[in-house]
């Protein structure tokens, strides 16, 4: 089972804010997901190459583009912003 | 159906305006019961039927697709219309794009009525995850219509639309489709392009319809699918016209039957799988047994990649650029009272406030699983299983066409059935999750009816799922169309 402290540090590394009601929750569900996927131990993979796109392509290239965008198409964005100063998305101090 | 209604429009027995005034006027008469639709988009609707009446007016001809009334999930952006992704965190966003697969239903003249409700972030079986509202069952009220695009197959089987789209990780168009009695096709990956997709888990994710008939989906498929420079993983297949592959012929097509797939299924199910491959004998089918040796791994590996795939995909949720953002006394949700000071604060409080369970659930598992020292026992190790997986399924189809299962191991459930316990759901995907694994196309349609145990007079759907080769679509649907027409 996991420890309270390292589903705390899982929960630092992932930026969730964490309810200390949920640690046993999360202990006991993730837990149980991890020894699910133990039985994947008895498989022999030494040779095998992972997965990479599924459907058999890789790499697809293009040419990066440059689209300027209209004031129109700008506040679509800008829109979505929790707060905006000056055209300018304005978050908490860093430091 | 579609094929019908198009040529309602094109005999001007009914104008693509009065079909979409129609559609809206039963979604206002039944969606307040059925819960399907998150957003309605009447004015863009009505200015897209509009357009095609006056080509219709003008002696233009119109396109198959034209003037027929689609629905969306929710997790597919349309430019200036709310896409929630069913999630808190995406409460408030209006998407500044269309994704590809709306352009070109857009260029192909559909009118797309709203946007469907869905587990939140598509992580579900059952719709029950949305923060915004239940979806009803069309066929049983107090049953889930399964999930997570359980608002585009209600719509359907409630004829609040025509068609739908919705998007499949694990089982989230084939198992809905099952449950509602309808449709519903996840194709090869590649096939469609996910640009706009509210990502779920990349390697897994595609986009595909919803149809009454497997015609349908045909239809909506032909319009969706193709080639896309925005996104790179789209493979270069030329766009197809999949209806012109329904001959209604099967005649010494070769499907093959898993037996494990089969143990411990209930009775009544097993009895209508049984009768579904004597009726494809009887259309000319040959009937294979096969073996997947590896399938047993699915579930797990599946667990393991999904929410890897999650917790990446996720992090872009931070309240930063868009989406819920606490860091202000004015937000009520933050009930402990401390309001967020650093920028790290409102990393931390946005995702708490702004996602649920079980999407939490998976971004710790995936964050844990991808964490330093753990990669390679979980996350290689799965994909390198998912490699095995996929070569059975390339060995099996040297000898056969496609592989007939049912498509979930139930019928509908109740409401509440599943939620406490997150293993119960994610059995529930079984049979379904191996498509997404291997990346092939596999379609849900209806097979037979139950009813529960003690009570004759509720009937509910069971779903068969046919899973055919790579990018062999046009095979995969004539075979579900064949057995359709022939029911």
């Amino acid at each position: 089972m996991l420890t309270k402290q390292e589903i705390k540090n899982v929960a630092a590394l992932a930026r969730l804010g964490l309810q200390e009601e949920n640690i046993e929750r999360y202990q006991k569900d993730l837990s149980g997901i991890l020894d699910y996927f133990k039985q994947m131990e008895e498989l022999d993979t030494e040779n095998i190459q992972p997965i990479g796109h599924i459907a058999g392509t890789s790499n697809v290239f293009r040419e990066d583009q440059k689209k300027e965008l209209d004031e129109k198409e700008r506040n679509a964005i800008l829109k979505n912003a929790p707060e905006i100063k000056n055209d300018l998305i304005k978050v908490r101090s860093v430091l | 159906m579609i094929k019908e209604l198009h040529n309602k429009l094109v005999n001007k027995k009914i104008t693509a305006v009065e079909l979409a005034e129609s559609y809206f006027a039963r979604i206002k008469e039944k969606d307040g019961e059925i819960g399907a639709y998150l957003t309605l988009t009447e004015d863009l609707a009505l200015e897209q039927a509009r357009k095609v009446d006056e080509k219709i007016f003008r002696g233009e001809k119109i396109g198959i697709m034209e003037g027929i009334p689609i629905a969306i999930k929710d997790n597919l952006c349309i430019m200036g219309v709310r896409t929630t992704a069913g999630s808190k965190i995406l409460d408030n966003y209006i998407a500044p794009y269309d994704a590809t697969v709306i352009k070109k239903l857009k260029e192909a003249g559909a009118v797309i009525l709203g946007k469907t409700n869905m587990d939140e972030f598509a992580m579900g079986s059952s719709t029950e995850t949305s923060i915004y509202q239940k979806t009803r069952n069309p066929l049983d009220l107090e049953r889930v219509p399964g999930g997570s695009s359980g608002g585009s197959a209600a719509s359907i089987a409630s004829e609040e639309a025509v068609c739908a789209l919705g998007t499949d990780t694990g089982g989230s168009i084939r198992q809905p489709a099952s449950f509602c009695g309808v449709v519903g096709l996840k194709p090869t990956y590649g096939r469609v392009s996910r640009y706009g997709a509210i990502a779920m888990a990349s390697s897994l994710d595609q986009i595909g319809p919803f149809g009454m008939t497997v015609e349908d989906t045909a239809i909506v498929l032909s319009v969706i699918s193709g080639q896309d420079k925005m996104d790179a993983t789209c493979a270069q297949s030329p766009t197809k016209d999949y209806t012109n592959y329904l001959t209604g012929d099967i005649k010494g097509i070769k499907i093959g039957i898993v037996k494990e797939y089969f143990e411990g299924l209930n009775g009544n199910i097993k009895k209508i799988v049984d009768d579904t491959i004597e009726k494809y004998k009887k259309l000319g089918a040959e009937i294979k047994e096969i073996s997947l040796p590896h399938s047993q791994y699915s579930l797990a590996i599946y667990y393991m990649i999904m929410p890897c795939e999650v917790s990446s995909n996720l992090a872009r949720f931070d309240g930063i650029k868009y989406g819920l953002r606490i860091n202000d006394k004015q937000s009520d949700s933050n009930e402990s009272g401390d309001f967020p000071q650093t920028l790290l604060e409102t990393y931390l409080d946005s995702r708490k406030y702004g996602f649920g369970d079980e999407v939490k659930r998976r971004i710790m598992l995936g964050t844990y699983a991808l964490s330093a020292g753990y990669y390679d026992a979980y996350y290689k190790k799965a994909q390198k299983v998912r490699a095995l997986i996929k070569q059975d399924f390339e060995k099996v189809f040297e000898e056969i066409d496609f592989i007939f299962s049912p498509t979930a191991p139930e019928m509908a459930f109740k409401f509440g059935e599943k939620t406490d316990d997150p293993m119960k759901m994610y059995l529930s995907d079984i049979y379904t999750i191996t498509a997404n694994l291997v990346g092939i196309p596999a379609i849900s349609f209806p097979i037979g009816m139950i009813s529960e145990k003690g009570d004759s007079s509720k009937k509910l759907p069971i779903g068969g799922q046919l899973m055919g080769k790579w990018f062999d679509e046009e095979g995969l649907l004539n075979a579900a169309y064949t057995f359709e027409i022939n029911k």
